[in-house]
This record gives C-alpha cells, sequence and structure tokens, in this order.
C-alpha cells in the first residue's frame, strides 16, 4: 500500500510538470502583461519592475527561475496585491474554497446515494421517473444559470438568506453556494448509484442472500450498496476536483473570497504568479484526489490489492 | 405426509414480446429425505420451477397453482412469512459458484447472516457453527479460510462453501440448480461425493437440477424430464434410463455419447425422434440426417503414411505476470510447457485436460494467435513458427478455428452472408462478386442452414445454429486444419449432438484434420481417433480413443475417466472410486517432478525429483514414471 503510493506519487512528477510548463507559456503567449493599465506607466518605471520582477530576463531563464522556487515551496510574489506572497493568498482563500466544495461534495454524495438506492428499489415506477426527470434536469442546468435563479428566488423574493458575502463561513451565506455546487453533482450521482444499484440487485449473489431467508434490508444495506457504490467511488476523484474548480463561477457569482476569486481575478490581470500558484495547486489537488480514491478503491473491493 | 407437493404449477412471464409460458402443469412429489432429479434443455423450465417454489420469481413473473410444503401453502404467501422458510427449511444453491457469493463480504460475514437471522445468534456464536459446518463439507483449515473473500477460494471450494451455507439451519430440503456444470469432471466427481454424504449424514431431501443424464444416475433415486414446460415422464431412477416411455427421454439418452461404449454410434437429435424442438429448429433439419440415429457408422481413419499435416516440437508458451510488487521479479506462467505433436490429414486429436491446463493455449499457439516462446510449428513441411504477419497470411487459409460461445463470436452488426464471405474477402480480394455468393451459399447449405438466412443477424440464430455459421465461416476457404476450441460446450445435448455429427460429416467429406479441445471425455472420445491428456502444462499421456478409455496408463488419465459420471444407474452406483482430491496446482508455481505428484494416489519419492518423459508404455505414450505398476494395480482391480 504504503509503496504503491510512493510510485503513485513518483508518477504524479512527469504530470505536474507537463502542467506546470503548459500554464507557464501559454499565460506569457497571452496578450498584455501586469503592468498594463488603463493610464500607460512611463517606459522607465515599467522597465524597472519588469527587472525587479525578472520579466527582463529570458524566457526559459524565468521557468528555470519559477521551478527553482517552486522546488523551495517558494510561489514567488504576487504581481497584483502587492503586499502579499502567491503562498499567503492561497493560504487565506483556499480555506474558504475547501469548506464550499467539501460541504457541497458531501451534500451531494448524502442526497444522490439515497435518492439514487430509492429510485433503484422503485424502478419503472412513478417515483423513479420523477427522480430521474429532475435529475435530468439538474444535470443539464449550468450552475451560472441556477445560482442567480437561487438568488433571485430565496434572497430577493423571499429574503430568507443572504444574496452573496461570505460573513465569515455562516451557515446562511454558506447554504445558497453549497446548494449551487451540489446540484450537479446530485443529480449525476444518484444516476450513477441507480443504474449500478440496478445492475447489483440483478446478481446472482443478491439471488442467494433472498434464497438464504434475509430481510431485504440486509440484502440491500449489506450486500447490494458497496459494489453499487464502487462507480460512485471512481466518480468521487474527478467530482471532488471539478467542484472545486468549479467553484470559480460560483465563488465569482456569490462575491466567496475563495480560490476561485483569485484565479480569476489573476487571469483577468495577468497576475503571473498568482494564476501560476492557483494552476499548480490545483494540479496537485486532483492528483491527490485520484490516489486517494483508488486507495479508498482498494479498502472498498478485495480483489484489488496495490 | 409428503414433505413437498406441488400441483398444477403455471410459470407465465409478461415480456414486451407477449406471454412467455414458462411451466405448464407441473405436478409430482416428495417425500422427507428423498433424491429427486429434474432433467431437461436449457429452456425446459426446470430453474423457474424452482424459483417459483422458492418465492424468486422476476418481477414479471406469475404463479397459478399450489405448491405445499408440509402442508403449508407457498404460493401467495407473504413475503416475511417466506423467509422464514427459505434459507432455514428450504435452501437453494446455483450453478455459477463464482457469481453466487458476494465478492465484497468475507465468507464469514455472509454465512453468519443465515444464522444471525433465522436463529437469532451473535456473531459470535454463530462463528463456531460456521466453521463446524465448513468442516463437515471438507474445506481445509476451516478456522483460517473461513476470514477470506470468495475470489481466495477456488471454484471446487466455493460450491463447498455454498452448500455449507444452504446447510447451516438444517433445511429438510436442499434445491441444487446446476451445481456442477461450471466445474470440471474431477471437481463434480467431488461435488456429488459430497451431496451424497450430505444426504446420509443429515437426512436432508435434494432436488438436483441438471442437464446432464450421467449425474442424475448416479445420485438420484426419482428422475423428472421436463421439456418445453411441461413434464415428459417421471419415475424411479432405473425405469427412466433402462425403461424409458417417453419418445423425448428416449431421444434425449441417446443424444449423449458414452464414455462404456464400444462402437461410434451415430448421435439421435431430438428433431429426428420427433420431439417437441423441431419447430425451434426447422432450418436445422433440412440438414438431412444422412445415417438414422443410433446406427453405427464406419468411421474413416487418417491414412498413417501420409505425410504430417501438422509438427510441433517441443512448443512452450511462457507468460510473464505483473509482479506483484515494484521490486519483485515478474512470476512465469508456464502455460504450456514442452508440447510435441503431430497431426495428419483427415485426423482429430482430442485435447483434455482441467480447466487451467493448458489446452487453450496450445491451440491458440498453433494458430499463431500467440506467440510461442520456444519449439517448432511446422505446417503442411513450412515452418510458420516466426514468420512475420504478412507471411503468416497465406498459411491461415490453410487453418481456421471454431470457438466456444457461439453467439459471441460472431459480429453483431455482420450479416451472416457477410459474415461467412469475410475469410474469403480476405485472403482473395478478387474474387468476383458472384463466386462469393455461390460458396456462401454452398457452405451454408452444407452446414444445415440453406442460402436464404444471407441478410439476417446473428442474434435471429439459436445457439446451435450460430455454431453452424461459424463452422461455416471456417470451412468457406476449405483449409486442411481446423481447430475446435470447445465448440459444443455452451450447447444443450441434442444440439450438441448436431454439431458433433456435422464435424465428422464434413470432417469425411474434405479429409479434414481437427483438433478438438473439449472437457467432456465422453464427447472427445466421440470425435476423435487419438488424444491428448493435459495437465499443467505438460502431456501427460497420448493414445488412440479406444486404448485411451479401455487401458488408460497415466493415473490422471485414469482419474479424469473415472470422474465422467454414467448415464446408467447400476454401473455408476457400482463404481467404488473416490474421486480425485484437491484441485490444480497454480500453475505459477507448479510442484516440482511430476506436476500430478500433488493429487496422486501412487505418488513415490522419483516422483517429486524427476520430471517424467513421455515414453510409449503398451499402445500409449504416458509421462509417469510408475506406468507399468499403476497399470498392473488397476488391473488387480484394486481401486486408486
Amino acid at each position: 500500500m504504503l509503496r504503491y503510493t510512493l510510485s503513485r506519487l513518483l508518477g504524479a512528477i512527469p504530470t505536474l510538470l507537463i502542467l506546470i510548463a503548459l500554464a507557464f507559456f501559454m499565460i506569457r503567449v497571452a496578450p498584455g502583461g501586469p503592468f498594463d493599465t488603463e493610464r500607460a506607466l512611463p517606459p522607465e518605471i515599467e522597465a524597472n519592475l519588469r527587472a525587479a520582477y525578472h520579466l527582463d530576463e529570458p524566457l526559459y531563464q524565468q521557468f528555470a527561475r519559477y521551478l527553482g522556487g517552486l522546488m523551495r515551496g517558494d510561489f514567488g510574489p504576487s504581481f497584483q496585491y502587492k503586499d502579499f506572497t502567491v503562498t499567503e493568498l492561497i493560504g487565506t482563500g483556499f480555506p474558504v474554497s475547501l469548506r464550499l466544495g467539501g460541504s457541497a461534495i458531501l451534500l451531494a454524495l448524502l442526497i444522490g446515494v439515497t435518492v439514487g438506492t430509492i429510485a433503484a428499489l422503485r424502478q419503472n415506477t412513478r417515483t423513479d421517473y420523477t427522480v430521474m426527470a429532475v435529475s435530468m434536469t439538474g444535470i443539464s442546468i449550468p450552475n451560472f444559470v441556477m445560482a442567480p435563479l437561487l438568488i433571485l428566488l430565496f434572497a430577493v423574493t423571499l429574503g430568507w438568506l443572504p444574496a452573496g458575502g461570505w460573513g465569515g463561513g455562516a451557515w446562511n451565506h454558506m447554504l445558497l453556494p453549497v446548494i449551487a455546487l451540489a446540484l450537479p453533482q446530485v443529480a449525476y450521482i444518484s444516476r450513477l448509484t441507480r443504474g449500478s444499484m440496478i445492475e447489483v440487485l440483478r446478481s446472482n449473489f443478491v439471488r442467494t442472500a433472498r434464497a438464504q431467508g434475509l430481510p431485504e434490508r440486509t440484502v440491500i444495506l449489506r450486500y447490494a450498496l458497496k459494489p453499487a457504490l464502487l462507480p460512485v467511488m471512481s466518480y468521487l476523484g474527478p467530482a471532488t476536483a471539478a467542484v472545486i474548480t468549479g467553484s470559480v463561477v460560483i465563488e465569482q457569482i456569490f462575491g466567496v473570497p475563495g480560490l476561485g476569486r483569485y484565479f480569476v481575478q489573476g487571469a483577468l490581470n495577468r497576475d503571473y504568479t498568482l494564476v501560476m500558484g492557483v494552476v499548480v495547486f490545483y494540479g496537485v489537488l486532483i492528483i491527490l484526489f485520484n490516489l486517494v480514491v483508488d486507495l479508498f478503491y482498494a479498502w472498498l473491493d478485495p480483489k484489488v490489492k496495490y | 405426509m409428503s414433505l413437498l407437493t406441488v400441483n398444477r404449477l403455471n410459470v407465465r412471464f409478461h415480456t414486451p414480446d407477449g406471454e412467455v409460458h414458462a411451466v405448464r402443469d407441473l405436478s409430482f412429489a416428495m417425500a422427507a429425505g428423498e433424491t429427486l432429479g429434474i432433467v431437461g434443455e436449457s429452456g425446459s423450465g426446470k430453474s423457474q420451477t424452482m424459483m417459483a417454489v422458492m418465492g424468486l420469481l422476476a418481477a414479471n413473473g406469475r404463479v397459478e397453482g399450489s405448491v405445499c410444503y408440509r402442508g403449508e401453502e407457498l404460493v401467495g404467501m407473504p413475503v416475511a412469512q417466506l423467509r422464514a422458510i427459505r434459507g432455514r427449511k428450504i435452501s437453494m444453491i446455483f450453478q455459477d459458484p463464482m457469481t453466487s457469493m458476494n465478492p465484497y463480504m468475507t465468507v464469514f460475514d455472509q454465512m453468519a447472516q443465515v444464522l444471525i437471522h433465522h436463529e437469532g445468534l451473535s456473531r459470535r456464536a454463530a462463528r463456531s457453527r460456521c466453521v463446524e459446518m465448513l468442516e463437515a463439507v471438507r474445506i481445509p483449515e476451516a478456522g483460517r479460510r473461513i476470514d477470506m473473500y470468495p475470489h481466495e477460494f477456488s471454484g471446487g471450494m466455493r460450491q463447498r462453501v455454498m452448500i455449507a451455507s444452504a446447510l447451516l439451519c438444517r433445511p429438510d430440503l436442499l434445491i441444487a440448480d446446476e451445481p456442477t456444470t461450471a466445474l470440471d469432471v474431477t471437481v463434480q466427481a467431488q461435488i456429488l461425493d459430497l451431496m451424497r454424504e450430505v444426504r446420509r449424514e443429515f437426512g436432508t431431501a435434494i432436488i438436483l437440477i441438471t442437464h446432464d443424464l450421467g449425474v442424475v444416475a448416479g445420485l438420484c433415486e426419482r428422475v423428472l424430464v421436463m421439456n418445453g414446460g411441461q413434464e415428459m415422464e417421471s419415475g424411479p431412477v432405473r425405469d427412466i434410463f433402462y425403461r424409458p416411455q417417453h419418445l423425448y427421454t428416449r431421444a434425449l439418452l441417446a443424444a449423449v455419447p458414452r464414455l462404456d461404449e464400444q462402437e461410434i454410434r451415430r448421435l439421435a437429435t431430438i428433431e429426428a425422434a420427433g420431439g417437441a424442438r423441431a419447430a425451434a429448429n426447422s432450418l436445422a433439419t433440412e440438414a438431412g440426417e444422412a445415417a438414422a440415429p443410433g446406427e453405427t457408422v464406419a468411421r474413416s481413419e487418417p491414412d498413417p503414411s501420409a505425410p504430417p499435416l501438422l509438427d510441433v516440437s517441443d512448443l512452450r508458451v511462457h507468460f510473464r505476470l505483473t509482479p506483484p510488487s515494484l521490486f519483485a521479479a515478474a512470476p512465469l506462467l508456464k502455460a504450456v510447457d514442452g508440447v510435441d505433436l503431430v497431426l495428419r490429414p483427415g485426423e482429430t486429436l482430442g485435447v483434455v485436460g482441467e480447466s487451467g491446463c493448458g489446452k487453450s493455449t496450445l491451440a491458440r499457439a498453433v494458430l499463431r494467435l500467440v506467440p510461442a516462446t520456444t519449439g517448432r510449428i511446422s505446417l503442411l513441411g513450412d515452418d510458420i513458427t516466426t514468420l512475420d504477419r504478412l507471411a503468416m497470411r497465406t498459411h491461415r487459409r490453410d487453418m481456421q478455428v471454431i470457438f466456444q460461445d457461439p453467439l459471441a463470436s460472431l459480429n453483431p452488426r455482420m450479416t451472416v452472408g457477410d459474415i461467412v464471405a469475410e475469410p474469403l474477402h480476405t485472403h482473395y480480394p478478387r474474387t468476383p462478386r458472384k463466386e462469393v455468393r455461390d460458396r456462401v451459399s454452398r457452405m451454408l447449405t452444407r452446414v444445415g442452414l440453406g442460402p436464404q438466412i444471407i441478410n439476417r443477424y446473428p442474434h435471429e440464430f439459436s445457439g446451435g445454429q450460430c455454431q453452424r455459421i461459424g463452422i461455416a465461416r471456417a470451412l468457406v476457404l476449405e483449409p486442411e486444419l481446423v481447430v475446435c476450441d470447445e465448440p459444443v460446450s455452451a450447447l444443450d445435448v441434442s444440439i450438441q449432438a448436431q454439431i458433433v455429427n456435422l464435424l465428422m460429416d464434413i470432417q469425411a467429406e474434405m479429409n479434414l484434420a481437427l483438433i478438438f479441445i473439449a472437457h467432456d471425455l465422453a464427447v472427445v472420445r466421440h470425435i476423435s481417433h487419438r488424444i491428448m491428456v493435459m495437465y499443467l502444462g505438460r502431456v501427460a499421456e497420448i493414445s488412440d480413443r479406444v486404448a485411451l478409455y479401455e487401458r488408460p496408463m497415466h493415473p490422471y488419465t485414469q482419474a479424469l475417466i473415472r470422474s465422467v459420471p454414467i448415464p446408467d444407474p447400476d454401473r455408476e452406483r457400482d463404481k467404488a472410486y473416490r474421486p480425485l482430491q484437491g484441485d490444480l496446482p497454480s500453475p505459477v508455481d507448479p510442484p516440482s517432478g511430476c506436476a500430478f505428484r500433488t493429487r496422486c494416489p501412487h505418488v513415490v519419492a522419483r516422483c517429486a525429483e524427476e520430471v517424467p518423459v513421455l515414453r510409449q508404455v503398451g499402445d500409449s505414450l504416458v509421462a509417469c514414471h510408475e506406468a507399468e505398476r499403476v497399470r498392473a494395480a488397476i488391473d488387480r482391480g484394486e481401486a486408486a
């Protein structure tokens, strides 16, 4: 297990290097620079600034310098938020994004699995059709449409919840963004659970359990649920990453001070180091989530051994 | 009072294509402790009858009639009440022990559930009962193995575990639905032995559902023959086998090749006997049965002076497996480990052995579908061992293959005409279209299907018909050699008989050489001239068909032959024989010396040290140090 984890982590290094190189050169290719403002700076000042941030060096030197910094865990200074390093910005933004995304994925898992199981047990009945129709709608509506609709209903019309802001993470501020993030995942997870649960309920070992006279509750919870969750588990790695990166849009709409907001603003302002920092951080995160899911899979399925 | 009475049972399924009447007016009764065999081909309703008894029919199934267990009506009983009977009074085991256990739970967790729910035991209390029961079904080291997962057991061991789980609450009735069909003959013999023991020790009544008449002959007291959802005939086992009344029963008995027969008899097909199947296979009847069923036929013998068609020497196929850890060496699986064989035109070589013995890998290596690690394969005098793809292509015309799963081996998106024409297009791309069509039509007619089906798709045909299409595809190039990898093992006995007859007819006509791989020794004996017995990648014995079955030299051959149940109640019950113990050792880590020594009843010290070479003993080539002594012991009548 430990050996497997280590080899997976070693294997992630080339992936990360490719990611870093792609992001580094692509943002440099994008027109404009960090010091382009509406009022052009005097050329001498801009030259000074460029020298201070080593932007006057050849690109490969800058890349080497950046990699060297990364080795020491240094993401470099932000061009925009001049008083902060990128590490500090990620340090303040990530806990917020994690809390938002984590809550959303947990909520999605809980509701999705329950609803999916119920739909599978009542396969081809009205309950099943309703659940599946609703979840299809959930998948089809993008969250940048869902979020304003939620705000319109719960904040503007009903006035129950605040329309935006973080409020230091108070539950009433979290509720709407979490729901907006979770909804498409609920829909997807419930469909996934329903499909695999139907398949498992048809399997021979479930027939055996029923032939042994076990109560239906035991058959479903002890025999069928675990295998039915396997496909959900493999979806969960990419889903968690998607929810945290997907919160880029949601954080912007609800004005949540998370990592996503820095990402968007960094990209708009050509804040090279900030964008790079967030990209690398997301990359590591996605690799880690996938690894965790694979390790979890081994725990669920006794046939998988590392 | 009888234990179970089934009265005018009807089972219907509502499907989008209309109603399927799976069981029609079936009635039978059985007494406590009795063993009843229900025999029928697929679709005969035998399994659905038992699912109806257990209340386990699919949601679209409807039951009419009555099923009484000790006077209690089971049809229409509320599920909650039924659950108290399932697994406690009536237990059921199923065909496929690989999928019938939950792969995500340990054996103990699964077994314990039964006791927790039916007897209210705690897990602790359940444990000792479960271990006891596993010991009763002869699971070695039961106390340790109970905490393992199903995939860590072999197929035979899993079926033992299933039987143990079924017996935990000491039920009155055990329903076994094809319990040995997925197992090798040697393991089948072990499981049947265990079921006899269960009956003796626990007095459990058994309903054995099977398609194999041999299994019924040895185990059951009474037999019920089913076809098309109806009872054809029922009665004491000796009456059914020695004085069958119904045409269908007679046809079924005549359709199975038997190990204890002297002559080759043409296998009867059910249509010829006017059975109820005629409608379903009307296309196949056009094949025109040349000889009447049951008639003995003169077998064409290959010319022994003809130059060999296929000459394989010292063939080895080794696979590197994934290493168990990052730095460990990759283990070597020696699937085929030094096989020599010679095949002459018009000859059939049968290859038998338990699953995992390397028979399919051997076939694939001969066809160059997997690369040979070392050795030499020559076809018609040309060495083809290392030819590249392009050079190989011209030789592929002469060697074709027929696969096990008839439907899966045909492309579902191609019409029958295209499937059969494809080899022609590949090897002779410039053949005029009319000629292709003519050859395809002729071939389809030859295999008994007729040219009118060329525009239809494989899924429209039954298993037997699909296998005929597969045969037509293999023969359209008029090859010299056809490798048949378990071509009839997925088919019902009557269909199996048709396909075997067809292959034998075509062989005589085209002077084909066949390599016929099968696990059914009776079928292999029926079709082959010579037979090769394989064990763990090596040849144990090669002999001609008569000598092999009459005077088997290798202890493994003897064990295999004795494991085959004979469809004859008296002879089957007289067989004083203890089945071969244990499972096939892992081919990754085979025993030293003779690979069979771990299961051999005649083992001596030399067996562990020296690998036996194939040598001539009597009429056979045998790889056993002790062949003469073993043979003599058998002749003196000492049971192995």
